[in-house]
């Protein structure tokens, strides 16, 4: 039962935990990037856009070749990701557009993007439940090391999952490595804190942004693509991501900016999330109540954290403004 | 007397849109020497720096390093010349620590903040500077972030080193620990050049002073050869006589007793310590400290602007009534007791007067009530506005243009004339003359002291200590939201006043 439950929530946090290193990425290099779920959306679809095709292609499931699996679809979903991102970093970096607004718009944008291309392939496999399911593909994502099931709980909680969750830890605990011990990392950090001073030190703040931005997009494209690929068993229907997307960037306060509490957090979160499977005899409406408990989790952080009003857990200086040199 | 050469500006203007901040400035610096550039506010020697720094680039002109022409457009360009410069605002990362801001922005070797902090360490040794390098700098006090700066200047290899206004933020004692540390470096072959506006540090300091005036290039002239006089007609273009009339004060009576005051801070901290002092009418009480020990906080608490606590109490005693409490009294009330507030902040327009009003609506701001019924007498209002405009020397096209527009030390004026207008028994400024040129900063204080003549009480909050020890009576020093010190203005010494300034702090440090 508890090997379950932490198996589940460590399934539930993955999609979360990509989505919050990349946004925490690119939170670092001052932008607010609120459209994140609909990045994390674009990349899911992008993927299972790669797939169909994929799939399609091949004359029967036996022909599938493990590598083209898995690399098409990923290629996709960074390409899908990699787009949202430039066009955010193009409106907010060079246009200066306002990023709230633009990240708004963005997550509007890809949900409709996901949604549209989602119906589309629905309607060409003309099935009769609005959903489409890439069962081939999605094995080879879910792929686990042969000996996880003969190692009993153990092997439940450490060893059962497909290759992208541990992408998903390795990739947060190179952020945290990338931003506290390297010299980019140090420079990525005073571009979100201080970009005249980074500026006036020779940093170039809008390549910096755009970088930062555009990998973080692409990392929490990933997060798309193993909740539809993995933790979905390869079955897409229109808006089944749900509110991942906003849970993560929950998931960045409550983690203080930090990818490695990331990591801890969104197995937390994805254990809030579905713990209402685990109380028996709930309503329907009191379901609604139990997933509610990630945002009061965050809401509390946020109380404590300005409560001891330390400048470290406080997110950077200048996130969500622009930069002007010319500003006098 | 150096003889080399370090570096050489020829004909440099600059403009912005239609203002000429720079008009064909010359400017010779030698190797190992310290060069002031002084001016008032406004006369372009921070502009004519930023070009040799990189952050602005010249319309017209050379710009020559070891005799060699050379094109800065931008930091990165300065430093790979060996100039760097030291700005008034801080350009450092609130969140890092000493060493990670001094290697900001370099690339070249491997990333190791040991290393760095090594090379750091023969750089202070070398120099004499007092430093923790592990410390954030939102920790910092404004004399550590400046060492900093210096520090992250020379880590770059500068050979040319610009301060812009280093003494501003500076206590005495500090400023005397900088100028030895300067000394050091020119003897080290560095060239340094200070921007100032204070007479009695470019004479200390510098070999030789260049004089610059409405972005124009006046002079050059060195050091020994020069007196504060010969340097302020240099600077004004004519001979004035900046003297401030201080007389003894006469008929003290008391008009405030402050006890007890204290006021805690939203993050928890005391900022005001159990304050207590008086005030007389008659007399100027300067407040020294710091900036940010709390002096804004306490006149806020006088105003009626500050929640203090419940021990607190201020006492002020008009002639007609009794002793009146003023904690707990509205900010209307206390000012129809005759307690005024003249705060100039570091943004004028931030506190006192709407920018998008004209002068006669900004005056009317202090008036609007005591009007009857609901139409506004705009008459009174508006002869008080010339009144303040001819008196006080305020340029303005009229008397309805919009306060906005008008420059920083005529907004300043208008806001000081509106207060003293009143005719309050009790007045409090704060930096009344910043930004403000030395005239008019003369003419401001005149105005204080014929105030002090006609019985007011005065609490003045200044940064100069010159101007204090000149002006007022008695000087009050604030350091970390208490009082280390009450002295005699006529008496005291600056080195008096700057110990005070520190001492508290010191010893906080030593419980540690």
């Amino acid at each position: 039962m508890i090997a379950t439950l932490i198996q589940r929530a460590v399934v539930q946090g993955i999609p979360l935990l990509f989505g919050s290193t990349g946004e925490i990425l690119t939170e670092k290099s001052g932008n607010l990037n609120l459209g994140i779920p609909g990045i994390m959306y674009v990349g899911g679809i992008s993927g299972v856009i790669g797939a169909f095709l994929y799939e399609n292609s091949l004359a029967t499931p036996e022909d599938a070749n493990g590598f083209l699996a898995i690399s098409i679809p990923l290629l996709c979903s960074i390409l899908g990701s990699l787009i949202m991102g430039l066009i955010y970093c193009f409106l907010t970096v060079t246009l200066r557009a306002n990023q709230n607004v633009t990240g708004l718009a963005m997550t509007t944008f890809g949900v409709g993007f996901g949604n549209f291309f989602g119906g589309s392939l629905i309607k060409l496999v003309d099935s009769d439940v609005p959903s489409i399911t890439l069962t081939t593909t999605s094995n080879y994502f879910r792929t686990t090391l042969p000996f996880a099931e003969s190692t009993g709980w153990f092997g439940k909680i450490f060893l059962s999952y497909g290759f992208l969750a541990y992408a998903a830890i390795i990739i947060a605990l190179g952020c945290s490595f990338f931003l506290n011990r390297t010299r980019g990392g140090l420079h990525l950090r005073a571009v979100g804190e201080n970009p005249a001073t980074a500026d006036a030190a020779g940093i170039s703040v809008e390549k910096s942004k755009y970088l930062a931005t555009c990998i973080g997009s692409v990392i929490a494209g990933f997060g798309g693509l193993y909740y539809v690929m993995d933790y979905a068993n390869g079955v897409w229907s229109n808006d089944g991501f749900g509110d991942r997307g906003w849970l993560a960037i929950a998931l960045v306060i409550f983690a203080i900016w930090k990818p490695k509490s990331g990591i801890l957090g969104s197995i937390l979160f994805g254990g809030l999330y579905i713990i209402y499977l685990f109380i028996p005899g709930l309503a329907l409406r009191t379901q609604e109540l139990f997933k509610m408990l990630p945002y009061v989790v965050t809401i509390v952080v946020l109380i404590i954290v300005s409560i001891r009003n330390k400048k470290e857990n406080q997110g950077p200086q200048s996130l969500g403004l622009s930069y002007f040199r010319e500003e006098r | 007397m150096a003889e080399a050469l370090a570096l050489e500006l020829k004909g440099i203007t600059k403009t912005f849109g239609s203002v000429v901040a720079n008009k064909d400035v010359d400017l010779k610096v030698y190797k190992g020497e310290i060069l002031s550039i002084l001016g008032e506010n406004g006369s372009g020697k921070t502009t004519l720096m930023n070009m040799v720094s990189g952050i602005y680039y010249p319309d017209s002109g050379e710009i020559l390093v070891d005799g060699k022409n050379v094109v800065i457009s931008s930091p990165k360009d300065a430093f790979a010349y060996k100039i760097g410069m030291i700005h008034q605002h801080f350009k450092l990362v609130d969140v890092f620590t000493a060493t990670q801001n001094i290697v900001l922005g370099i690339k070249d070797g491997k990333y190791s903040i040991k290393a760095v902090e090594k090379r750091v360490r023969e750089i202070t040794e070398k120099y004499g500077f007092n430093i923790d390098l592990n410390k954030k700098i939102y920790e910092m006090s404004v004399s550590e972030k400046q060492t900093v700066e210096i520090i992250k200047v020379l880590y770059r290899g500068a050979d040319i080193l610009i301060l812009d206004e280093p003494t501003a933020v500076l206590t005495p004692q500090e400023t005397r620990k900088l100028f030895d540390i300067l000394r050091k470096m020119k003897k080290d072959g560095k060239s340094i050049i200070i921007i100032t506006h204070k007479l009695h540090e470019v004479l200390d300091i510098s070999d030789r002073v260049t004089i610059l005036r409405k972005g124009e290039y006046v002079g050059t002239v060195e050091t020994k050869d020069a007196t504060e006089s010969s340097l302020t007609e240099m600077m004004m273009g004519e001979k004035v006589e900046l003297n401030i009339t201080r007389e003894e004060p006469e008929n003290l009576t008391e008009r405030l007793v402050v006890e007890n005051l204290t006021v805690i801070k939203s993050d928890g901290t005391l900022a005001l310590d159990n304050v207590k002092f008086n005030a007389y009418g008659g007399e100027i009480l300067g407040v020294a400290g710091i900036s940010g020990c709390g002096q804004k906080e306490l006149l806020e608490s006088i105003a009626g602007l500050q929640v203090t606590t419940k021990k607190s109490s201020i006492l002020y005693k008009p002639d007609d009534l009794g002793p009146q409490q003023l904690v707990g009294k509205t900010p209307r009330e206390i000012r129809k007791l005759g307690v005024a507030l003249s705060f100039v902040p570091e943004d004028r327009l931030g506190m006192g007067l709407v920018g998008n009003m004209d002068i006669i609506d900004n005056m009317m701001l202090r008036s609007y009530k005591s009007g009857r019924g609901s139409f506004l007498n705009r008459k009174q209002p508006k002869s008080l506005a010339t009144e303040i405009i001819e008196n006080l020397e305020v340029v303005t096209p009229s008397a309805s243009t919009p306060v906005r527009r008008l420059s920083g030390g005529n907004v300043q004026k208008v806001l000081v004339g509106r207060e003293i207008s009143s005719a309050p028994k009790v007045l409090m400024v704060a930096y009344p003359v910043r930004g403000l040129d030395i005239n008019s900063s003369y003419t401001i204080y005149n105005l204080l002291s014929e105030q002090k003549k006609n019985g007011t009480s005065i609490i003045f909050v200044g940064e100069d200590l010159d101007v204090l020890l000149e002006l007022c009576d008695r000087i009050m020093v604030i350091n970390s939201g208490r009082i280390t010190g009450i002295v005699d203005g006529r008496t005291a010494t600056k080195e008096e006043i700057g110990l005070l300034m520190t001492k508290s702090v010191e010893r906080e440090e030593n419980n540690e």
